[in-house]
C-alpha cells in the first residue's frame, strides 16, 4: 500500500465515523437514540439493513467461496425475501403498533416476563458471541496479509466504532451504514471492472462464465433431496427461510434498523428493497469469486493463497517437500492452461467430439492440478496439526493486492473495514438496546420515566458490550471458514427464538408456561443435535422453531387451558 | 389475558405509494414474482454456462 491508499483507506474510515459522531451529537431523546430519526426515509432503511447483513466476511469470504466451491452457496438466500415479505406483513406492522424498543418487548406483553426474558437472553447470547467474531473476522485475514498487528486492527476498528454508536445510537449507525455501502458498491464494482479487463485477450465475460461453468464453477440452484449437502434450492428455500425470518423478525439488530423511519411504508419499502436486490447482490459477489478462478488458471497463482502460513512451513525442515509441490501445482497449472485453450479453440470448430474430448483432457488437468492443492494442505497439517488449511477467504484479497493499482487497494480495503465497521455497529447499538430496556429498565421500572438518564445507560451499556467484544476478539481463537462460523451459531439460536415468535402470533391459545418450557427443551435438543450429527447447518433453524412449536402445544395441551396470569400484558 | 395483537388495520389501509401499486398485497406478489423469475434465470445461466 502507497500513500494514495492510505489516504483512501483513512479518508472513507475516519471520515464517515468522524461525520456520523458530528451529525448526531445533539441527541437526547430516548426515542431517536435507540429507533433513529422519524424522518428516515426507505432509501436509508433499505440500505441500513442491507449494510447490517453484509459485514467484512461477506466480502473476504464469499468471493473465496465462489472461487472454491462455485457459486452453489447462492441458495443460502433463496429463503431470504419470502421471509421479508412475511417480515413486512405480519412481524413490521406489529412492532410499530406497539410501539416497542425492541422484539422482545412484544414478548413480554404476549406471554409473560419469563419468556421476554429468554428471548432477549438467547439474543444477547448469540449476538455477543457474534460479536467478537465479526471484529476479528476482517482483522485476522488483514494482519496475515497486509503484515500489520492483529491487536491492533482489533482494537482500532474496535474503538472507531464504539465512538460514533455511542455518540449517536441509532441515528448514527444508519447515518453511517449508507456512506459505508457507498463504498463497498463503488469498490465491488471497481475490482468486477478491473477483473475483466485483466482477463486474457480474447476471453471476454462470456468465454470466462463458459470456462467457469465447464469447471463445475457455476452450479447456481442444486435440486438434490440429499440432506447431507449443505447448499440445495430445498435447504435455501426452508432452512433458509427459517434462518432469514428469524435473522430479520426476531434479531435486533435488524428489527431496529426497521421499526424506526416516518412511517410504516418507509420500513416497508427497504426491506422490499433487499427482498429485491439480495439474490442479484449476492450472486455477483460469487460470480465474481467463479472468475477469478478462471482468471487464476491463466495467471500463476499461489499453491496456497495464505502465504504467510505457506512460507511459514515452506522455510522449515520439511521446505523440500513444499518445494517440490509448487513445482509440480506450476506444471498443472500450466497443463490446465493449454487445456482450456484447447477446449476454447474446439468449441468453435463445431466438432462435438473434439470439443468432448478436449473437454475431459481440461477437467483431467484441473483435477490433478486441484489434487495437488489437496496435498499442499495435507503437507501443512503434517508439517504442523494446528497448520490452517483453508485458504478460500485469502483468494480475493490476494487478487486485489496484485491486480488492482494504487489508490484503488485502500477503496478495497475501506470496502472491508466499511463492511465490518457497519454490522459491528448495528451489533452493539442492538445489544446495548436490548440490555437497556429488556434487562435494565425492566428490573428498574421506576428508572423508565428518567430519559436523560435511560440515554446514558443506553450508551454505557453500549460501550461495555464494544470492549466485550473487542477483548473477545483479542483473546478468542476462531473457526476457519469465518461466515460459516457466524451462520452455523445463528442457526443453533434462531429456530427456537423463531418458534417462540410464530407461537406468539399464531398460536392464541398457548402460553407463556408452555413456551417457555417448550422453548429451553428445544434449544436443547438442537445443541445436541449439533453435536451428534452431520446434517446441513440450515436444518436446525427449521427444527429448532418446529420443536419449538409442537412441544409448546403439547405442553399447553398437558396443562390445560391457560391461566388468566400465564398470558402476560404485564412484563 | 392477552391476545396477540393483530395486525394494524389502519396502517394495512396505507398505500405502498408506488407507480402501478395500489395495495401492499400487489407489492409482495411482485417481489415474489421477481424471486421466481430470479430463481429460474439463475438455473438457467447454469444451464448455457456449464
Amino acid at each position: 500500500m502507497n500513500v494514495a491508499d492510505w489516504v483512501v483507506l483513512l479518508g472513507t474510515m475516519v471520515g464517515i465515523a468522524a461525520y456520523g459522531s458530528w451529525r448526531t451529537r445533539h441527541i437526547r431523546s430516548l426515542n431517536t437514540y435507540l429507533r433513529g430519526s422519524q424522518s428516515t426515509g426507505w432509501g436509508t432503511i433499505g440500505l441500513s439493513v442491507m449494510a447490517t447483513q453484509a459485514s467484512a466476511i461477506t466480502f473476504l469470504s464469499i468471493p473465496g467461496q465462489g472461487f472454491e466451491s462455485g457459486i452453489g452457496f447462492v441458495q443460502n438466500y433463496f429463503g431470504l425475501p419470502l421471509a421479508l415479505i412475511i417480515v413486512c406483513a405480519v412481524f413490521l406492522p406489529m412492532y410499530r403498533r406497539l410501539g416497542v424498543y425492541t422484539a422482545y418487548e412484544f414478548l413480554g406483553r404476549r406471554f409473560d416476563r419469563k419468556t421476554r426474558l429468554l428471548g432477549a437472553g438467547l439474543f444477547l447470547l448469540q449476538r455477543g458471541l457474534a460479536a467478537g467474531v465479526t471484529i476479528y473476522a476482517p482483522a485476522i485475514i488483514l494482519s496475515t496479509v497486509l503484515g500489520w498487528r492483529l491487536d491492533l486492527i482489533i482494537v482500532f476498528t474496535g474503538f472507531l466504532v464504539i465512538v460514533y454508536t455511542v455518540t449517536g445510537g441509532s441515528e448514527a449507525v444508519s447515518l453511517t451504514q449508507k456512506w459505508q455501502m457507498a463504498v463497498i458498491f463503488g469498490g465491488m464494482v471497481t475490482a468486477l471492472v478491473v477483473l475483466l479487463v485483466k482477463l486474457p485477450e480474447g476471453l471476454g465475460f462470456s468465454g470466462a462464465a463458459h470456462v467457469a461453468g465447464a469447471l463445475g464453477k457455476l452450479q447456481a440452484v442444486d435440486f438434490s433431496f440429499d440432506p447431507s449437502r449443505r447448499y440445495t434450492l430445498w435447504t435455501g428455500l426452508l432452512g433458509g427461510l427459517f434462518l432469514s425470518l428469524s435473522y430479520f423478525g426476531t434479531d435486533q439488530s435488524q428489527v431496529q434498523r426497521y421499526i424506526g423511519g416516518g412511517s410504516l411504508r418507509e420500513g416497508r419499502l427497504g426491506l422490499m428493497f433487499n427482498a429485491l436486490l439480495k439474490i442479484p447482490m449476492q450472486f455477483l459477489i460469487l460470480l465474481l469469486g467463479a472468475l477469478l478462478f478462471v482468471f487464476y488458471q491463466f495467471e500463476c497463482p499461489p499453491l496456497f493463497f495464505n502465504q504467510s502460513e505457506w512460507q511459514r512451513h515452506a522455510r522449515g525442515p520439511d521446505g523440500s517437500t513444499f518445494l517440490a509441490l509448487e513445482e509440480r501445482y506450476a506444471v498443472e497449472v500450466a497443463d490446465t492452461q493449454k487445456g482450456i485453450r484447447a477446449w476454447l479453440h474446439a468449441r468453435t470448430s463445431q466438432d462435438a467430439a473434439e470439443e468432448s474430448i478436449a473437454r475431459a483432457t481440461m477437467l483431467e488437468a484441473n483435477r490433478r492440478a486441484a489434487a495437488v492443492r489437496s496435498e499442499a494442505k495435507a503437507a501443512l497439517v503434517a508439517a504442523d496439526p494446528r497448520a490452517k488449511t483453508k485458504d478460500s477467504d485469502y483468494v480475493f484479497i490476494t487478487f486485489i493486492l496484485a491486480e488492482l493499482p494504487h489508490g484503488a487497494i485502500g477503496l478495497l480495503i475501506a470496502v472491508m473495514f466499511a463492511a465490518a465497521l457497519s454490522s459491528k455497529a448495528a451489533e452493539l447499538n442492538a445489544l446495548g438496546t436490548t440490555t437497556t430496556i429488556d434487562f435494565w429498565r425492566h428490573f428498574r421500572p421506576l428508572a423508565a420515566a428518567d430519559e436523560a438518564r435511560n440515554v446514558r445507560v443506553a450508551k454505557r451499556f453500549t460501550a461495555l458490550w464494544g470492549l466485550f467484544a473487542v477483548a473477545f476478539a483479542l483473546f478468542a481463537g476462531f473457526a476457519e471458514n469465518l461466515i460459516e462460523a457466524i451462520n452455523i451459531l445463528g442457526s443453533i439460536f434462531y429456530g427456537v427464538v423463531l418458534g417462540i415468535f410464530l407461537v406468539a402470533l399464531f398460536f392464541r391459545r398457548v402460553g407463556g408456561s408452555a413456551v417457555f418450557f417448550a422453548a429451553l427443551a428445544a434449544q436443547a435438543l438442537v445443541i445436541v443435535m449439533f453435536f451428534s450429527l452431520t446434517i446441513g447447518y440450515l436444518w436446525y433453524n427449521l427444527i429448532g422453531c418446529a420443536t419449538c412449536i409442537a412441544l409448546s402445544m403439547l405442553l399447553q395441551a398437558v396443562l390445560g387451558p391457560r391461566a388468566p396470569g400465564d398470558g402476560g400484558g404485564a412484563a | 389475558m392477552t391476545r396477540p395483537p393483530l395486525p394494524d388495520q389502519r396502517s394495512d389501509a396505507e398505500p405502498p405509494g408506488l407507480p402501478g401499486f395500489r395495495t401492499w398485497r400487489g407489492v409482495y406478489l411482485f417481489v415474489f414474482g421477481w424471486f421466481v423469475l430470479v430463481v429460474v434465470l439463475l438455473a438457467m445461466f447454469a444451464r448455457i454456462f456449464s
